[in-house]
């Protein structure tokens, strides 16, 4: 599998927007086997981007890389701040907070018996720092980050007796909580239906609008094109990387999850991909 | 049957020094295992607390071949061990469980071997294994009062900290939180409170004051809060009980107070207001 990008202009983030994420190079080997190899991505601000691959691909490791959960090699830097991994130590703390991890759901224990708002403050726990308590300015961003998701409403419910599209919020108010510059969601939409997921990709859209990077892990290849700016398809390397109309034609599909031509799935893609896309003109790739 | 008047007769009556030292080591166990057990209930670590207890075994069966300090045998043996499980359970090639039914057993069995070469074991070996409210030096008491008095402003001090890495570790871990460290010192923790808890409750039924104050309290509430207070408030009420029934009935103390822990555990389990399997099938 060799790692041919699908041109150069689309693995940048669009001009004149400030590049919150930049990976260059990247590698992760675990347990002796490659994960990762040779990846660039480039995130800038504004910007909902889709990490889509098939499963074992690397989607996470991508996302825990960034976070610097796994050792890696390359460069990767956080709204222009090198992300240190694989050192063991913990990173600067400006690092760690323009970054909101919002991981699956099933990482989160939610028979605990705290509320929503108690759950959204954990985000802050080391912004508010050894040996201390929460302070108004703490409750203040959880305050804005329930806010922010609309769940405000509900800020005293145990957290075991949400819905799963109310958990998942509860997870982006709690890495809301921190501010940060980049969100990295993985696999929101994971187990919900389809309002759900509806009402999800508008909040990440806002949540991108206002100045903020936001990328995510999607298994449905469909809602990913109907949802980001861009898309970068991921296997062990990045394959393909683009908007929704560059990315209509087959080809790059076919190399990512080693599907063939007729695959009834490549022809869903590319009618979304291009009815996103009014300038394009039709390309004809319907098989 | 003497009533709860004699009682309290008998805690006062100073011939009976023992039994109001029992009665303090028994409710200060129960409410240190209740504020302890509250995160082992919520972490789903209830097995690496039995682990804990039965390794505490060796040393105290150590400590007391050497004539040394009971407290200092069972806390270096169970806290070696439950860092021993911490480290081990890292490697994922392993699963934990598997982990600790390694090294519990192997732990009381080494126990077993060092208590069965002192003279007249079989007496101490039953102390040891079921508790006892007799023969508890002072110092003990004083001990277990200090430490019982650290733990819990540990517990305290580190709170949300060991919430969130209960929560979700791998958020913790992305947020910078040094998870392994806080693992180890949650495990140091039930460590200690089983060494400070043993000696009256015995080292088998241990684990009882660790999960089913705590569980029964979760039974009850939705809050965390709540749930910290209820735990140990129902640890020491159990313990009081159950000291007293012993006393009266001539039971063993340490059975005594676990089987009235668990009655409290069922009564919740039966009749708690929102979980409750009666109230939940009572309520239309």
């Amino acid at each position: 599998m060799t790692a041919t990008v699908a041109g150069e202009a689309s693995t940048t983030a669009r001009p004149g927007a400030t590049a919150v994420l930049e990976v260059r190079d990247l590698a992760v080997v675990l347990g002796g086997r490659p994960v990762l190899d040779d990846v660039r991505l480039q995130v800038a601000e504004g910007e909902l981007v889709g990490l889509v691959g098939p499963n074992g691909a690397g989607k996470t490791t991508l996302l825990r890389a960034v976070l610097g959960l796994v050792p890696s090699s390359g460069r990767i830097a956080v709204a222009g701040q090198d992300v240190r991994p694989g050192r063991g130590r913990s990173r600067s703390a400006p690092v760690t907070r323009s970054i909101g991890y919002v991981p699956q759901r099933h990482e989160f224990a939610w028979d605990f018996p705290v509320t929503v708002e108690e759950a959204v403050l954990t985000g802050r726990v080391t912004r508010i720092g050894w040996l201390r308590g929460a302070r108004t300015e703490d409750y203040r961003a959880v305050r804005r980050a329930l806010d922010r998701v609309e769940m405000t409403h509900l800020r005293r419910r145990p957290v075991g007796e949400l819905s799963g599209g109310q958990r998942q919020r509860v997870l982006v108010a709690r890495a809301l909580a921190l501010n940060p510059r980049i969100l990295l969601l993985d696999e929101p939409f994971t187990g919900l239906d389809v309002p759900t997921q509806e009402h999800l990709t508008e909040l990440f859209r806002e949540l991108a609008d206002e100045e903020r990077a936001v990328v995510m892990t999607n298994h449905d290849l469909v809602g990913a094109v109907h949802a980001c700016d861009r898309l970068c398809l991921l296997n062990r390397t990045v394959v393909a990387s683009g908007t929704p109309a560059e990315l209509a034609g087959p080809e790059p599909w076919m190399r990512a999850f080693g599907v063939s031509a007729g695959s009834p799935l490549l022809t869903a893609i590319s009618q979304v991909a291009l009815g996103r896309s009014a300038d394009t003109t039709d390309r004809g790739v319907r098989s | 049957m003497i009533s709860p008047v004699d009682f309290v007769q008998d805690l006062l009556n100073p011939d009976l020094a023992f039994l109001p030292k029992a009665l303090l080591m028994a409710v200060l166990s129960s409410v240190v295992c209740g504020v302890v057990g509250t995160h082992v209930v919520l972490r789903g670590m209830a097995f690496i607390g039995d682990a804990v207890a039965h390794a505490v075994f060796p040393g105290l069966a150590i400590a007391f071949v050497l004539q040394g300090s009971l407290v200092l045998g069972g806390a270096i043996a169970g806290i070696t061990t439950a860092l021993l499980v911490a480290l081990f359970a890292q490697n994922r090639r392993l699963r934990e469980d598997s982990v600790i039914g390694v090294f519990f057993v192997a732990a009381f069995a080494l126990g077993i071997v060092i208590i069965s070469t002192a003279p007249g074991y079989a007496g101490s070996l039953q102390d040891f294994l079921f508790g006892s409210i007799v023969g508890i030096p002072d110092e003990n008491v004083l001990t277990a009062v200090v430490v019982g008095l650290v733990l819990m402003a540990v517990l305290f001090a580190f709170h949300k900290e060991l919430v969130a890495v209960s929560l979700d570790r791998e958020t913790a871990r992305a947020l910078g939180l040094p998870v392994l460290r806080l693992d180890l010192l949650l495990y140091v923790v039930v460590a200690s409170a089983i060494v400070i808890s043993v000696q009256t409750i015995g080292n088998v039924l241990v684990l009882a004051l660790l999960v089913t104050p705590a569980a029964a309290a979760r039974l009850l509430t939705d809050r965390l809060g709540p749930m910290m207070l209820l735990g140990p408030t129902i640890g020491g009420g159990s313990a009081l009980v159950g000291l007293y029934l012993s006393w009266s009935l001539d039971l063993p103390v340490g059975g005594t107070i676990v089987l009235v822990a668990t009655a409290v555990f069922l009564l919740a389990w039966l009749f708690a207001p929102r979980h409750g399997v009666l109230t939940r099938a009572l309520t239309p």
